[in-house]
């Protein structure tokens, strides 16, 4: 047992730091380090200069175009940009659908998407929750019927994040009513630009858009667009659950969040001891953490699959990264609250409820792991 | 980066569980404990069976050099056996003999003080204490009363000792006095004239003794490690001995988690299992969320202990003592809650689980003390 790295791992390390100081647009990396929001064409410049490095998809296998890399690559690769200021990579594509069309996907739809989400050239968003089914996500009623060869989709989708640029969703559809909730749900590709289709912003508490209602008016949809077998979606969503999953760990975010929380409270410190304890505990559960993430990552390979890992790595990820963003409100306000600081801190608060709420992986864990 | 454990650590760990297992059940602690009540000052404590068997088994050498009988093991290594003796409730004096002054005297013993020490205590037959602690003072404390006299008419050794590990049964002890600007060690007969204990036993079945030191004669040839050199040895040993009690309270919190879970899928109340409410399912997550969150700690401790810095390695297990002893706490209280009434009676294991670990993370320094190592470094950076 050791947390040394070895030879190679070093010289990978030294590469892509490298890289990132030659690559990474010094406006993005600025936008980046002083929180302000990135917009869409940020987002996609920088895909494309990973992936003209060929590092654009570092999850994916190589034959599908990914960089091949084992999960201590990822974590360096991911610490790295994240040191560096760079921008995150759009999950929707690259990390939640990606992998399901490569497992339940047509070659065909390999051939057709995956490439795309590489080069960032589409846009991907997720459609899962709706109005009615947040948590109990298997009471969707979105509706796909078949009408010769197309699916006619009706229904509204929610908390459709960054939707607003979207060219393609990813949607979880009823396709009957006859089973068990779960057995009616497919898993359907749908272009956001068909006829149809409306976004509308929902407005977060911070003032900020990112999230929409995504609304289905009769949208037609080629049943080549159907993913795996009909009524099977749930067990692909499921899938894509428990798919190895370490960035709700946010990890190399904490570090880069906490060394501006002991910036910031450097001169405080002196004389708030109570500040002081405050930010060694966030210090210690930050470092304790990436132990628990180091170790998903040093038994991925070997075959203990994926389970209550991800729901560990993301319970304790966001209850710290929200517990530093906390302490960051209150040194930064002093007597009062700083809006910008503030507004971050709001913002925040989304960590815990997305991604399955911290509730919800509990329920995971207590099946799965505890048997309850 | 490796986190995952050797094959000779998983074969250790497979070992000390089925011996624990068969050796060391519920009913055969609870006589051992019971024939301490009934009072011998004496008395060994322990099984003196049981001590006999991990040194047939290995482990009592485990980290000494294979050149004084040891199998040359790492922090990585006793922190599996630790991790058993916790999950077997054992009260061998492990940690005090074989950790806290089997790692002093081999790190700090001059090479016939090792040779004639380690293979004994390795084989089971020598039992060694560490004297450090003072009556009021900390368990670290730099400034000691206990005073060395001479070499006028010799060395003399007098003070007063507390919370001394299994030492009214030790054979021998390290003695820790002041002496000049420093702290100096001293291995005396636990028997010697001028030495008194005052045996008592803990809430979880252990001994402790407080000492008295009346004009105790040493040799100069007693001395273990030169002139008022020994408080960073202290410091390392007390970060070692953190190390490996984390891992004991992990073995611990493990196997609390497991006993509440079963017994929340068994007992019915409403017509159902009390495992069915959700409420108590999240408690259960809580509680397993910590354990691998002192699990981590612990790995952290003992991987820094074991190949880091010595400044790496103070931080680390400073670290893991303030997680291990807020898991400790929250897994420990929980399980005892989710079993309701039964919970609190002597008859139900859990409760002497949580006895068990309610006074290892006292040990060494709490969680507010190790707080304080952390926070502190917070204003030299």
């Amino acid at each position: 047992m050791n947390l040394d790295f070895d030879e190679s791992e070093v010289a990978f390390r030294a590469e892509v730091r490298d890289f990132l100081e030659k690559n990474l647009p010094a406006d993005i990396q600025q936008k980046v380090r002083g929180h302000a929001e990135i917009g869409k064409a940020d987002t996609v410049r920088w895909q494309q200069i990973l992936n003209q490095r060929g590092w654009g998809a570092s999850m994916w296998p190589k034959q599908a175009g990914g960089t091949g890399w084992n999960a201590t690559q990822r974590y360096i690769f991911d610490e790295e940009c994240v040191f560096a200021g760079a921008p995150a990579q759009l999950p929707f594509g690259l990390v939640m659908v990606a992998p399901v069309i490569m497992a339940f996907g047509s070659p065909e739809q390999q051939r057709t998407f995956l490439p795309k989400i590489l080069s960032g050239e589409d846009w991907w968003c997720q459609g899962y929750s709706e109005p009615g089914s947040g948590s109990d996500l298997a009471s969707l009623r979105t509706r796909a019927e078949r009408d010769g060869d197309h699916y006619v989709v009706n229904g509204q989708k929610t908390w459709t994040t960054l939707a607003q640029h979207a060219d393609w969703i990813f949607c979880l559809v009823r396709t009957s009513s006859d089973a068990r909730q779960q057995d009616g749900i497919s898993f359907l590709l749908i272009n956001m630009h068909s006829p149809g289709v409306t976004v509308r912003p929902i407005i977060m508490l911070d003032g900020g858009h990112e999230i929409n209602d995504v609304f289905f008016d009769n949208v037609r949809v080629p049943v080549t667009n159907l993913v795996g077998e009909e009524n099977k979606g749930w067990s692909y969503a499921k899938f894509l659950l428990v798919h190895e999953r370490t960035g709700l760990a946010l990890v190399p975010q904490g570090k880069r969040l906490l060394a501006e929380l002991k910036d910031i409270a450097a001169e405080a410190m002196k004389t708030d001891v109570r500040l002081r304890d405050r930010v060694a505990r966030l210090e210690i559960e930050l470092a304790v953490h990436e132990m628990t993430l180091l170790r998903v990552v040093s038994a991925s390979g070997s075959k203990r699959g994926p389970g209550a890992e991800a729901a560990i790595l993301k319970i304790r990820g966001t209850e710290i990264f929200q517990n530093i963003y906390e302490a960051i409100l209150q040194v930064t306000g002093g007597a009062y609250v700083d809006p910008a600081v503030a507004n971050r801190y709001f913002n925040m608060r989304k960590l815990s409820i997305f991604g399955g709420s911290n509730e919800i992986q509990k329920n995971i864990i207590a099946q799965m792991v505890l048997g309850l | 980066m490796n986190l995952n454990l050797t094959e000779d650590q998983q074969a250790l760990q497979d070992t000390l569980r089925k011996f624990a297992a068969k050796e060391f059940s519920f009913a055969k602690r609870k006589a051992l404990v019971a024939e301490q009540a009934a009072g011998a000052v004496n008395a060994t404590g322990f099984s003196p069976l049981a001590w006999k068997q991990l040194a047939e088994i290995g482990v009592l050498a485990l980290p000494f050099e294979e050149a004084h009988g040891g199998l040359g093991g790492s922090a990585l290594d006793t922190m599996v056996v630790m991790e058993e003796l916790g999950r077997g409730l054992m009260i061998e004096p492990y940690l005090g003999t074989v950790i806290v002054s089997g790692g002093l005297i081999s790190t700090h013993g001059s090479s016939s003080q090792k040779e004639s020490l380690l293979p004994s205590i390795g084989s089971g037959e020598l039992l060694v204490a560490l004297a450090h602690q003072e009556p009021g003072k900390g368990f670290d404390a730099e400034v000691l009363a206990t005073s060395l006299k001479g070499p006028g008419d010799g060395l003399v050794i007098s003070g007063s000792k507390a919370q001394v590990l299994y030492g009214a049964q030790s054979d021998n002890v390290l003695v820790s006095v002041n002496e000049g600007n420093g702290v100096s060690l001293f291995l005396i007969d636990s028997k010697a004239p001028g030495v008194t204990w005052h045996d008592q036993k803990m809430p979880d079945g252990t001994r402790v003794a407080r000492l008295e030191l009346h004009q105790v004669s040493v040799s100069e040839s007693a001395r273990v490690g030169g002139k008022g050199d020994a408080g960073p040895v202290l410091n390392r040993a007390f970060d070692v001995a953190n190390a490996a009690l984390c891992a004991e309270a992990v073995g611990i919190i493990v196997t609390m988690i497991d006993i509440t879970s079963e017994y929340l899928k068994t007992r019915k109340q409403f017509g159902v299992t009390l495992g069915t409410f959700q409420a108590l399912k999240h408690r259960m997550v809580d509680m397993f969320v910590w354990a691998e969150t002192a699990r981590s700690a612990t790995m952290l401790a003992n991987v820094r202990v074991a190949s880091g810095t010595a400044e790496e390695a103070h931080w680390a297990c400073s670290a893991a003592k303030v997680q291990v002893s807020d898991a400790a706490r929250f897994v420990g209280q929980q399980a005892i809650q989710l079993h309701g009434g039964m919970g609190v009676t002597e008859e139900m294991v859990v409760s002497h689980y949580f006895k068990r670990l309610t006074c290892i993370v006292a040990l060494f320094g709490n969680a507010d003390y190790h707080l304080e190592v952390i926070s502190s470094k917070l204003l030299a950076a």
